[in-house]
């Protein structure tokens, strides 16, 4: 392999060398080489396949901001990522790198036959192509678009690494370390303010790594360099973090900093992070991002071997490495000239420059002239040649004719079309930009947040700009943060002024209908694309962008933005600033989503509550569901036993027998004060004046809205103290509204709210033995069926452990629910498990509550109601309080609508077939014959194989459902139609007499 | 994440103490009964959405529990001012209101 690495140039170390693999190749890099750097320095410019038109593609930049040069890296088993940017993933010994977007090879590309139809796929290729036949979609154009959509492979296993993430607060935080963002640093360091330096580069000086002509302050810019990197380094109350991209910029200087610390090791410590992602709360922003080169638009602008000039004079200067020995360079700025300078200096043979400019500086001219490098000034590129990499240019002067034009073979041409400042982070806080006609470009107008700009970012270029910029700025922030220090001021020699001007696309004499001339690289868009979308119709950047797909890849148009907007605002007859700039989004560059979940992923990735009794049920074989974030257990399977049979066994036993249930997961809250009475009656629908300590009701909650949001059994254990139960999902919920009330509209009552769902653990035992169970255990209150009737609450003892026991059922069978503290609920469930084997006591889980509670029609807020029922549309009617004056949703249920009689209501199901169980969710019509789309009028919302009945049920809302009793409805399946009557919802025992039984 | 001063605690806390609890200013009627099927609609449904300055509740739920109101900018997203529940709408000076 060709090389082109000069021996010991750069600040890449000689003596280490590197492996890696290109495609399966075995390539030789130096540490602190880029896969990019380590490429080139062995000739290979092809590496990838363009998007679109599979078009041979190479490296266009140095940076972050590379559209075309993206990888698929290997770090190891499971280690496999798509997309990464050749031009900052770090070489490691090891390293697979593969190519993209192509088959079956690099070189030979089947898809490259879509360059060839170029002409199909212009601006809204889709929209346009795939309109028809109807039927086509779905089976033909889909799956072919589906097939070729996607750029890169994901990886398919688990990602093994770990994440972590960190807060941080500091006094002043400086994004971007170039000469601005140092010397930022450097003067808010001094004043004694707490800095953080961060920069996504894995060495902190940005330009200052690619220039070895200015010297600062009588140092070379190197040296310098050190000597800032030292001294910040030295000091406890500077943060130094390279490798570490700022990625978003939110609200009161909230910064978002992905740092990768682990991937540019060859073996990395056992236990560390790959990344970690930095939430920074800084009292004081500086934004020093620098500048991006803008490429030129023209024919054949995308070959491998076209480059930003920028970028090969980083190539050469910081990693050594020769991007070719014949380049030619094509520019409209001064600093293109710098990069021919350097090449030049370092042999290699440049051809030529070619400047649009018709009026090039006299002392640059004079220096290529030196050098011995042709220049060509007002003249222009009109195409390039090579396959697989760029083999020669076609110049001629802009003014004359085509007979003038001049072919120069080469390998490599380098292109400056002026820079672009990022403005990505200050346009993330909503700042105001401002289009500067001169320069031809948007810059930081107003700043919304405490943030200051400095230096290139700041449309201020040049490196004696950009110092005494930086410290300005760096000091301001240090005292408006409350620490005062000394400007420093910075001499400069070597630099040469950098002016240029802007373009849209060069001027050609050729035919720019079938020109290539690329806008954005990585989306295959070209200019004829963007004028080609004007005149259909598209005048705002934003629908320009959207239907081009211009600046959409994963580079967000780092490269591309500003070419493309001054294309269309040529196409539009418009100024730039009235066509607008599109909005940008965090994160500045693609982020792996590890880095969002940090720790939060696998059993940290959200809350599992557990109750006491959830171990137990764990130990013994439990399935598992999960109820808002509390897991439950499902049913409890026998050996051999499948849900069905486990759950008729255990409805069997409890109807039979003695059932227990986990009911810890019910909401409790403890409502307390000389007004609890009243504020329960002005909260829930029913009456609580006259209840008697000692007994308990079945309260609905309604919204404002008149509709149920919460129902549940409340005790009265003394005149101003009750005990709430609310749905297991709904307790929070319930807690807020409560507290919005009593807060807001009822201040003038005595009342205090306190969540007890975890303090207690409850335990329902179900079943004729229940009370045969717990009589025995329980001391100090008289369960006898006069002092402890159905519906009653009262405290005492069992088992030796307080308990407030509450008589109640919601499974129709006698019942209790054994209220212990928590740290006694497993405790007290083995004693009760332990005594109840006599009665072949038999745990349930909430299957079996479902069913049991089906059977009795008791219903299920959230699963039989669903935020449009109201309590007489679900059967409660006989719970509210009509003598009261007022309750939350009392109006509401007078309002028109809710006295339709063909509102839903909850009403039982009976299929026709009983062995028929109806799907939950299913729609119910009333004539099957209808045509399609027939008239729903309800859907089931709850439906079991019940043992007891030895049949299925159902439970399900219909239109006029009250109305409808004995009628037979049709629920419409894939199979077949089905054929229910509609019943009440009290399927077993009507007449309650198994609740004292 | 915006940092949100909660006029009870007297103290600026992030976002993820708070919730959010729509319009402010919204008193339930005393006497529901005696509102029109209009008016009780209007109560229920009707709110503003405005570009800009919007008065609306938070609850410091993950700290001191109690509901406030808060003028802030729908554009920008800032709170420009908090204030406890029960006291009346802030008027904004220029400056305070000024985006």
């Amino acid at each position: 392999m060709a090389d082109f690495r000069i021996p010991g140039a750069g600040r890449v170390n000689h003596g280490k060398p590197v492996q890696f693999t290109f495609n399966g190749k075995t390539i030789t890099g130096l540490e602190g080489d880029t896969v990019a750097s380590a490429l080139l320095a062995n000739g290979v410019h092809l590496v990838g396949r363009s998007f679109k038109y599979h078009r041979p593609r190479g490296i266009l930049s140095a940076g972050s901001e590379e559209p075309n040069a993206l990888l698929g890296v290997d770090h190891g088993p499971a280690r496999v990522e798509p997309n990464n940017r050749a031009t900052v993933v770090e070489v490691t010994q090891g390293l697979k790198t593969i190519s993209q977007n192509h088959w079956p090879s690099l070189e030979r590309d089947i898809g490259a036959i879509n360059d060839v139809l170029y002409m199909l796929f212009t601006a809204g290729f889709y929209y346009k192509t795939f309109m028809w036949p109807k039927s086509f979609w779905n089976k033909v154009y889909e799956p072919i678009i589906r097939g070729t959509a996607g750029l890169g492979k994901p990886p398919v296993e688990p990602d093994p690494d770990t994440y972590s993430s960190r807060f941080a607060h500091c006094d002043v935080l400086v994004v971007g370390s170039g000469p601005a963002g140092l010397a930022a640093a450097l003067a808010a360091g001094r004043s004694g303010a707490k800095v953080f330096l961060v920069d996504e580069q894995t060495e902190l000086g940005g330009s200052l790594l690619s220039e070895t002509d200015a010297s600062i302050n009588g140092m070379s810019g190197w040296a310098w360099l050190k000597a800032s990197v030292d001294e910040l380094a030295g000091m406890d109350n500077v943060t130094l973090l390279p490798r570490t991209t700022a990625i978003g910029y939110y609200h009161q200087n909230f910064v978002g900093l992905c740092q990768r610390i682990t991937d540019h090791l060859s073996s990395a410590p056992q236990g560390a992070p790959r990344e970690r992602m930095w939430k920074i709360r800084a009292k004081q922003v500086v934004l020093a991002q620098g500048a991006i080169e803008k490429p030129l638009v023209f024919d054949g602008n995308d070959r491998p071997g076209v480059m930003l000039a920028s970028a090969a004079r980083t190539y050469l200067n910081r990693y050594g490495v020769k991007v070719g020995n014949s380049p030619v360079v094509v520019t409209s700025h001064d600093s293109a000239w710098l990069a021919a300078f350097d090449l030049a200096r370092a042999g290699v043979k440049v051809q030529a420059i070619i400047d649009v400019r018709k009026a090039v500086p006299t002392d640059l001219k004079a220096t290529a002239e030196s050098l011995g490098i042709e220049v060509l000034a007002g003249w222009t590129v009109t195409g390039t040649k090579g396959r697989l990499r760029v083999s020669s240019v076609r110049a001629k002067p802009i003014d004359g004719g085509s007979e003038q034009a001049r072919e120069f073979a080469c390998d490599a041409l380098l292109m400056g079309g002026g820079w672009t400042p990022s403005l990505h982070l200050f346009s993330h806080t909503q700042g105001k930009l401002e289009w500067r006609e001169d320069a031809q470009t948007f810059l930081p107008a107003k700043h919304v947040e405490s943030s200051r700009c400095a230096g290139a970012g700041n449309g201020e270029f040049g490196l004696a700009n950009a110092l005494q910029q930086g410290a300005a700025a760096g000091q301001a922030a240090a005292a408006d943060a409350g620490f005062s220090g000394s400007g420093a001021s910075y001499e400069i020699a070597g630099e040469i002024a950098l002016g240029g001007t802007t373009l849209r696309e060069l001027p050609t004499d050729r035919n720019t209908a079938t020109a290539k001339a690329f806008v954005d690289f990585q989306n295959d868009v070209t200019a004829k694309d963007i004028r080609l979308a004007v005149r259909e119709g598209f005048k705002s950047i934003e629908h320009v962008k959207r239907y081009t797909t211009t600046g959409m890849a994963t580079d967000q148009g780092k490269t591309s933005n500003i070419n493309g907007l001054l294309i269309a605002s040529d196409a539009v007859q418009r100024p730039a600033p009235q066509v607008g700039l599109t909005t940008f989004r965090p994160p500045y560059t693609p982020t792996t989503f590890g880095a969002f979940a940090g720790y939060n992923r696998g059993r940290l990735f959200d809350v599992t509550r557990k109750t006491p009794i959830d171990s137990w049920a764990e130990e013994q074989g439990a399935v598992f569901e999960p109820v808002s974030l509390w897991r439950r257990a499902w049913y409890f399977p026998k050996p051999g036993e499948d849900m069905h049979a486990a759950v008729a066994r255990e409805c069997k036993a409890t109807r039979d027998s003695l059932g227990i249930f986990d009911a810890s997961t019910l909401g409790k809250i403890e409502i307390v004060g000389p007004d609890a009475a009243e504020f329960l009656n002005r909260m829930y629908t029913n009456p609580w004046t006259k209840l008697q300590p000692g007994r308990t009701r079945y309260g609905v909650l309604l919204g404002e809205d008149g509709f149920i949001r919460d129902d549940g059994v409340i005790g009265r254990l003394s005149t101003d103290r009750f005990h709430v139960t609310t749905t297991t999902g709904g307790a929070a919920r319930v807690l807020n509204m409560m507290e919005d009330y009593l807060q807001t509209e009822f201040p003038d009552l005595k009342v205090w709210l306190t969540s007890t769902t975890e303090q207690w653990a409850v335990i329902a035992v179900n079943g004729p033995n229940s009370r045969n169970l717990i009589a025995p255990l329980v001391e100090g209150i008289d369960l006898s069926e006069e002092a402890f009737p159905h519906m009653s609450i009262a405290e005492g003892k069992i088992a030796g452990v307080p308990t407030r026991l509450f008589r109640m059922s919601f499974t129709g069978e006698r019942g209790y629910e054994i209220n212990v503290p928590a740290r006694y609920g497993r405790a007290i469930w083995e004693k009760l498990m332990a005594e109840g084997q006599r009665y072949g006591i038999t745990p349930y889980g909430t299957e079996t509550m479902h069913v049991l509670r089906a059977e009795k029609g008791y219903i299920i807020v959230g699963q039989d109601t669903d935020g449009t029922l109201t309590p007489d549309d679900a059967g409660l009617g006989w719970a509210i309080g009509k003598a009261k004056p007022d309750f939350v949703g009392k109006r509401s249920l007078s309002r028109p609508d809710m006295l339709k009689t063909d509102r839903k209501q909850l009403v039982g199901l009976l299929t026709e077939d009983p062995k028929t169980v109806l799907e939950e969710g299913a729609q119910i019509v009333l004539d099957p014959n209808q045509a399609v789309p027939m008239k729903m009028v309800g859907h089931v919302t709850s439906s079991y194989w019940s043992v007891a009945l030895n049949r299925s049920i159902a439970l399900a809302v219909i239109e006029g459902g009250n109305g409808r009793m004995g009628e037979t409805v049709h629920i419409p399946m894939p199979s077949g139609t089905l054929r229910a009557k509609v019943t009440g919802t009290v399927f077993y025992d009507p007449e309650n007499t198994r609740l004292s039984a | 994440m915006l940092l949100i001063h909660c006029p009870y605690c007297d103290a600026t806390r992030p976002e993820v103490e708070f919730a959010y609890g729509g319009q402010a200013h919204i008193a339930r009627p005393l006497d529901p009964s005696s509102t029109t099927d209009e008016q009780w609609r209007d109560h229920l449904y009707i709110r503003v959405n405005p570009r800009g300055i919007h008065a609306e509740r938070w609850r410091h739920i993950h700290g001191c529990g109690r509901f406030f109101n808060a003028i802030r900018d729908t554009v920008s997203d800032k709170f420009v001012t908090t204030y406890k529940a029960g006291e009346p709408r802030p008027e904004l000076t220029e400056k305070e209101g000024a985006r």
